[in-house]
């Protein structure tokens, strides 16, 4: 069998269980596991560049920053309040009808072609920084900007006000 | 590295997006489903990674490395949407002492 049906079997099987786990910890722990299964995507794609930011910014930074937030807040406890079923079942269908008409709208579409690696070198570090430091120059510099904002703000938010407290 | 990469050619186009779309949809009923506000933010994580496979699928069938250059920015921003949304649901919890996010149906105007 092929390895891509395979881990996209387990991608799959994963974000099922993501947003099915009562225990948000839990749900954390199998969002990595996701994440693991996109970076080996990564890999077979040989985007070999984005395989280790998706590994080290997703599944090292990202994901530690919710659990600790979770951990934190002592929030690791199965206290979901009840959602009644016809909303369950409402978002499920919701979801499903999303489902039916992107794959309907694409089936249209209908490029059967396999994807075959024309330039081996395409996704490693030296082609993808010679196009972000020439073309995408300007935009690298500005989300260097937007980072800064984001850190100022949620410095800002996150901590507590002297005077009310 | 080469006979894993080999493997790839009989996968047609079409399988990647449907993985996408698959993904994207389970994102979408996990932010309809959960009222746990951090659980939403994940559902939200789940549905920009479908997006960043799409795009590196296309980039490589398309011999282009400008859409694996957006997944890099998208990644970016998905780092600071994380820091500042969670800084946020921190507030939130602070104030109500919880993250249920019907507990915001106070927010009017």
């Amino acid at each position: 069998m092929n390895t891509f049906y395979f881990i996209a079997f387990l991608s799959i099987f994963f974000s099922i269980l993501v947003i099915s786990a009562k225990n948000p910890v839990h749900s954390i722990l199998y969002l990595v596991l996701t994440f693991f299964t996109f970076t080996i995507q990564y890999i077979l794609l040989n985007a070999q560049f984005l395989a280790i930011v998706n590994f080290i910014v997703y599944m090292g930074a990202i994901l530690v920053l919710f659990l600790y937030t979770l951990m934190l807040m002592n929030l690791n406890k199965d206290s979901e309040p009840f959602k009644s079923n016809i909303v369950k079942i409402a978002a499920v269908l919701g979801g499903g009808c999303l489902f039916v008409v992107l794959f309907a709208c694409f089936r249209q579409v209908g490029i059967a072609e396999p994807v075959v690696l024309k330039d081996p070198g395409l996704g490693l570090v030296k082609n993808l920084g010679k196009v972000l430091f020439n073309e995408f120059l300007l935009p690298f510099e500005i989300s260097s900007l937007l980072l800064l904002s984001a850190m100022v703000g949620a410095v800002l938010l996150a901590t507590k006000d002297p005077k009310t407290v | 590295m080469e006979s894993l990469t080999n493997t790839l050619h009989t996968v047609p186009l079409n399988h990647y997006i449907l993985l996408s779309a698959i993904i994207f949809s389970i994102g979408v009923m996990g932010v309809l489903l959960r009222r746990n506000a951090i659980i939403i933010f994940m559902s939200v994580e789940l549905m920009l990674n479908a997006v960043n496979l799409l795009l590196t699928a296309f980039s490589v069938y398309s011999g282009d490395a400008s859409g694996q250059v957006f997944v890099f920015f998208i990644m970016a921003l998905a780092a600071a949407e994380v820091a500042v949304g969670l800084a946020i649901i921190v507030m939130i919890y602070r104030n109500t002492n919880s993250i249920d996010i019907n507990v915001l149906n106070r927010l009017k105007w």
